[in-house]
């Protein structure tokens, strides 16, 4: 694992009215690892996110992504990141190839260049026959992994997966985490959200958020040795549901 | 640039391959300008008509014969003084009153002219127009006549028309103006506000916002295709009526088409702020659909003259765009006026549109956030 961080974030606050959904959050993540962040819904997970990704600005505190600060370059951060959200982000009335290609363009990628990984990327993932099909005829497994690998598509230093596997069998669950790996392995840095706790223990490493605050942060064997918990969902269980919430 | 080439290409795309879209934007206005036209241009046939002969010659009856017997009339009474006209079209009796004056045939005799007058109900002003157009037909007829076979040559029947309740027949071809108002509202500020809400549903609005592409660049490359098919909806219904229906653009074309791009611009902003405020397809379409094109069709003017709303209407008409953009082209399509009669309204009109395009502009950040 290299040390160079590629996100850094120091004293992050953001607030709406009088709510405060990041709580002076403070965390690095590291180039090409895979980085787990965690918490319940309403927890401040998504507002983080919009903030990295140059969405969002924050209240005060810094945050540098990829070089750049999210409150005053956000353009600069949007052409070295990737992002894919929960709804997939692929047009159902374009084809497998006219995403591709919309997207390559988008990010401002020679047309060549984009034939050229729209190949790549359609052998890899055995999709060679669907390039010409229209996305809403697919299958949703098929639709995940088509739409992250649009999301890395011009090769961005840093993807950020938003409950990429919500709704989907664990087979292709487990199918897409490998996709991941192969990224991480290409020196493209994941950063991802998720609420399944198996899909936690894959990470390099992962940060819990409660109630807008990182409670815990570091390595799955970290927090489970911390808390003496036998699985990363045990310390998740006792650490970020807030007490005073019923079910 | 290039960027921006592929977003509106892929715009273009989501267009054509969708039949309900296509069906909106060209089926639906084509088929509304045929409908709408013939049920104005319905034949006429035994219009009721009454006359009051204060002559009784053998010139009046004559003239009288020749209407009843054209085919297009039909006589339903005689009346014996100006008072019994109101009662007759009122009473839905007869809907025109021919009336030759005193000494009809005597003045036609010695002066060589004499008057035919015709009173119609203008609340129909299609029948009116038609007509009326048909006794100056069968008037001009008889003048032939009488050139013909009098010593005198220059004997001259001349119709004097007057309409009563809608004296200037307003609503003559009103419905083309109407149509291409309401249909721009339609197209602009619906289809934009539903292919919006339809990326943030589908969750491709935020795969754009986290994209290199600038908001402006958006909602650029969404108006841009529905700023050109709008164009082609407006030639298509102007070429439409004037094919089919016979209605011939008066004024200035270049003038018309500038005035038609200033209403596009306002209506596809309105449809960007439309869908800064919904959330989903649905509520797009409802709030453009109740908040558009019900005061559209109702209050501008489209179906009820705006001069014989009530007080209160009156002002809700003065708000709605629509309203003013009728009335330009009423001018530019019929009356045949220039600029400077209508250069109020296009200013009204360039307001409307730079309030929208700032405000749609600003919610669409304010969204972002």
């Amino acid at each position: 694992m290299g040390k160079q961080a590629v996100i850094t974030v120091r004293q992050l606050v953001k607030k709406f009215g009088a709510f405060t959904a990041n709580d002076h959050l403070s965390f690095d993540v590291y180039e090409g690892e895979i980085f787990g962040f965690l918490g319940a819904n309403g927890a401040g997970k998504t507002t983080a996110i919009r903030i990295l990704s140059g969405l969002s600005q924050p209240t005060s505190g810094s945050v540098r992504v990829a070089g750049f600060d999210a409150a005053r370059e956000p353009e600069k951060i949007k052409k070295n990141i990737g992002y894919m959200c929960q709804k997939f982000s692929l047009y159902e009335d374009l084809t497998v190839r006219e995403n591709i290609m919309l997207y390559g363009g988008i990010y401002g990628m020679p047309k060549k260049v984009i034939r050229e990984r729209c190949g790549e990327l359609l052998d890899r993932l055995q999709f060679s026959a669907y390039g010409d099909r229209l996305i809403a005829g697919l299958p949703l497994g098929f639709r995940q992994k088509l739409a992250f690998s649009v999301a890395v598509l011009h090769q961005p230093r840093i993807v950020f997966l938003d409950e990429p596997t919500g709704g989907v069998d664990p087979v292709a669950r487990r199918q897409f985490w490998e996709l991941i790996y192969e990224t991480a392995a290409a020196g493209i840095t994941v950063f991802v959200t998720t609420h399944y706790m198996d899909e936690a223990e894959y990470c390099d490493r992962i940060s819990i958020m409660s109630e807008g605050k990182i409670v815990a942060i570091g390595t799955p064997e970290e927090l489970k040795s911390t808390w003496q918990a036998a699985s990363v969902e045990e310390v998740f269980v006792k650490i970020a549901r807030p007490q005073h919430v019923t079910i | 640039m290039k960027r921006f080439a592929g977003f509106v290409r892929k715009e273009f795309i989501h267009i054509f391959r969708d039949p309900l879209t296509m069906i909106i934007l060209f089926v639906i206005p084509a088929l509304m300008t045929l409908l709408f036209g013939f049920v104005i241009t319905t034949e006429l046939k035994d219009v009721r008509v009454a006359f009051l002969d204060l002559s009784r010659d053998e010139m009046t009856q004559k003239i009288a014969d020749k209407i009843s017997s054209s085919g297009f009339f039909m006589r339903a009474g005689d009346l014996e003084n100006y008072g019994e006209i109101d009662g007759a079209l009122r009473s839905q009796r007869v809907k025109v009153v021919i009336i030759f004056g005193e000494h009809f045939g005597r003045n036609l005799l010695s002066e060589g002219r004499a008057t035919l007058h015709i009173v119609t109900d203008g609340s129909e002003p299609n029948v009116a127009t038609q007509a009326t157009s048909f006794i100056s037909a069968i008037a001009a007829d008889v003048n032939r006549e009488l050139a013909g076979t009098a010593v005198t040559a220059n004997l001259l029947v001349q119709p004097e028309v007057r309409m009563v309740y809608n004296p200037a027949l307003k609503s003559q071809y009103m419905f083309v103006p109407g149509l291409i108002t309401m249909i721009m509202i339609l197209i602009c500020a619906l289809m934009t506000s539903i292919t919006l809400t339809r990326e943030k549903e589908f969750g491709t609005m935020e795969a754009l916002l986290v994209s290199p592409l600038k908001p402006i660049q958006i909602i650029m490359g969404k108006v841009i295709p529905y700023f050109f098919l709008s164009l082609i909806d407006a030639v298509l219904i102007i070429l439409l009526s004037r094919l089919v229906f016979g209605l011939e653009v008066k004024g200035s074309l270049f003038l018309l088409w500038l005035e038609v791009m200033l209403y596009i611009l306002m209506s596809l902003s309105l449809g960007i702020l439309i869908s800064s405020v919904a959330k989903t397809m649905q509520q797009a379409i409802f709030i453009t659909l109740v908040g558009g094109m019900l005061p559209t069709v109702l209050l501008s003017g489209f179906i009820f003259p705006v001069e014989s709303m009530p007080g209160a209407y009156r002002w809700v008409s003065a708000v709605l765009p629509p309203r003013y953009f009728i009335v330009i082209l009423k001018n530019i399509m019929i009356k045949g006026t220039g600029f400077l009669h209508v250069w109020k309204e296009t200013l009204i009109l360039f307001l409307f549109a730079v309030f929208f395009v700032v405000m749609s502009i600003r919610s669409f950040k304010v969204r972002l956030e």
